[in-house]
């Protein structure tokens, strides 16, 4: 039988080509119906990193302190500058922690294809619970990380008060940024693997832009352009959110839930889009 | 043949190409607009050369050849798990592939694989959690089911794998040379599911290097040379041409 045969006969008999990328709102759907997958993948791989430490879940929160201890150090006491901002720990703190949801997404993300090869290779099921795994992973390590950045912030003596809520909205989009963000780069280290070298490079460029250790609006006080085009990187804007509401003496712009709101819907819409296109090239070599 | 030559198509190859790139020094986003125009060490492997053919309800098809003529391959393009690089393959539903390298997650242990596999294959929760001892007691891994999946043995891990796929039904099959690993008794077990999930199913795929299992549960047997099929047809015939051409 020929090529067109075959074909004809298989439209005939109703049988649909394997493998071929279903509509958007099917995809969804099918990923909706399999969303335990997700989150049991995420539990049970949080678990097992936690049992290979000898201190488990206490690297998850000691990690941003260290390097909160590390940048304060060097930063605030060898090399002081006018530049850091009066209440100094607790703004490096929550910068830190802040932080560390976004880079652990960008670099879970950018491995969740190509690190799950085994999976995608003899499991047929929606590629997109994988990146999504990611991100419920570091959901997952954030609440504690709150927990303790709360504690710190306690003990550093910041007041209590009913804006520590502003947490969670604040918390819900950026949780719609990184799993945009994770979905793109899954995508992207699937063409390019190269990309994967590069991951940990955008992740210090945003760590070093979205002035986790120094106030931007003061270094880049005279250079408008510059301070314009570093507030619309979302990172800054989600930090200088929760420093705003949990920081004394960090006013909150506007500008900042705007950026933030749409930076997570736009990145999260365009994440979804994205890597969807591709979900027939996941199996792929 | 007459009985099932009239019978639905489960599943239509239809001109199959596969190839792999391997690349020693990386991977352009695609051919067309290449971030590096020259690449370096880019080997192309061609490992299935146009293959068509037609299943049909009820068969039980052997496929046979030697290590690396691209039956694996073909395989995992029916279960659309390896993407084709031209040419199709349609199905009637979702083939369901168990294959030796159908690795899971080795960090976990096998219990938390049997549940994370049952919901990888759709299964809800509850049902997740339902199956689990059913699959650990068809498994006969009780003792070691709390241990990481990758301190198992490779006959350890291949039956565990066989046991989540074959919880659940599945109208096309495709057994790539899943039962060479395990031992005599549980191979007895697992032939014994396959005939039963044949008798439900529609149609079994059976790679295997043993002549005698395929001449003993398929119907029809398609022998793949070099990634071109060489031969398709009686069980008997194939198997005899296939073994003189290796002598």
């Amino acid at each position: 039988m020929t090529s067109t045969d075959l074909e004809a006969l298989a439209s005939e008999n109703g049988l649909e080509r394997v493998g071929a990328r279903p509509p958007l709102h099917r995809y969804l759907a099918d990923a909706w119906r399999r969303r335990d997958f997700a989150a049991t993948l995420a539990r049970y791989r949080l678990q097992a990193s936690m049992s290979e430490n000898r201190l488990g879940m206490g690297w998850v929160v000691l990690r941003p302190i260290l390097n909160a201890a590390l940048f304060g150090t060097i930063f605030g006491i060898i090399m002081p500058s006018d530049t850091r901002p009066d209440n100094f720990v607790p703004f490096l703190v929550v910068g830190f922690f802040i932080f560390e949801y976004f880079s652990k997404s960008l670099s879970g993300g950018a491995n969740s294809i190509v690190g799950s090869k085994s999976l995608v290779r003899s499991l047929t099921f929606p590629r997109i619970l994988l990146p999504v795994a990611i991100v419920i992973r570091q959901f997952l390590e954030l609440i504690p990380m709150l927990i303790v950045m709360m504690v710190i912030l306690i003990l550093l003596g910041e007041p209590i008060t009913w804006w520590w809520l502003m947490l969670v909205p604040v918390m819900l989009l950026m949780t719609m940024f990184n799993a945009g963000i994770a979905l793109i780069t899954a995508r992207l280290t699937v063409h390019v693997r190269d990309l994967s070298q590069i991951i940990p490079l955008v992740s210090r460029v945003v760590f070093y832009t979205s002035g986790i250790f120094f106030d931007l609006e003061r270094v880049l006080a005279d250079q408008p352009d510059l301070l314009m085009l570093a507030r619309l990187n979302p990172v800054h804007d989600f930090i200088a959110l929760v420093r705003g509401y949990m920081v004394s003496g960090n006013p909150i712009e506007p500008f900042m839930w705007w950026i933030a709101i749409a930076s997570a819907v736009v990145t999260f819409t365009f994440g979804i889009v994205y890597f969807w296109k591709a979900e027939e090239r996941y199996g792929r070599d | 043949m007459t009985d099932t030559a009239t019978s639905r198509p489960t599943v239509i190859v239809d001109d199959l190409h596969i190839k792999y790139k391997t690349f020693a020094s990386g991977k352009a986003a695609n051919s067309t607009r290449a971030l590096l125009q020259r690449q370096r060490g880019v080997r192309v492997v061609h490992a299935v050369k146009g293959v068509s053919f037609v299943a049909r309800e009820g068969e039980s098809i052997g496929v046979i050849g030697h290590n690396g003529s691209g039956k694996s391959s073909l395989m995992r393009s029916i279960a659309g798990l390896q993407q084709p690089a031209s040419g199709s393959v349609y199905a009637s539903s979702q083939p369901a592939l168990l294959g030796v390298n159908a690795a899971l997650l080795g960090d976990l242990s096998g219990g938390k694989n049997v549940i994370l596999g049952s919901l990888a294959l759709g299964h809800s929760r509850a049902e997740a959690e339902e199956n689990y001892q059913e699959i650990v007691d068809f498994s006969g891994l009780e003792e070691f089911i709390d241990l990481p999946m990758k301190t198992y043995s490779s006959g350890m891990a291949a039956r565990l794998r066989f046991s989540i796929a074959v919880s659940r039904d599945h109208r096309i099959l495709l057994v790539d040379e899943a039962l060479a690993v395990g031992d005599k008794e549980f191979r007895a077990k697992s032939e014994a599911r396959i005939r039963e999930l044949r008798d439900q199913a529609g149609t079994v795929f059976l790679v295997s290097h043993s002549m005698r299992s395929i001449l003993d549960t398929c119907s029809r047997v398609i022998w793949i040379d070099h990634g071109n099929l060489k031969m398709d047809g009686d069980p008997q015939e194939v198997v005899d041409a296939y073994q003189a051409s290796k002598n």
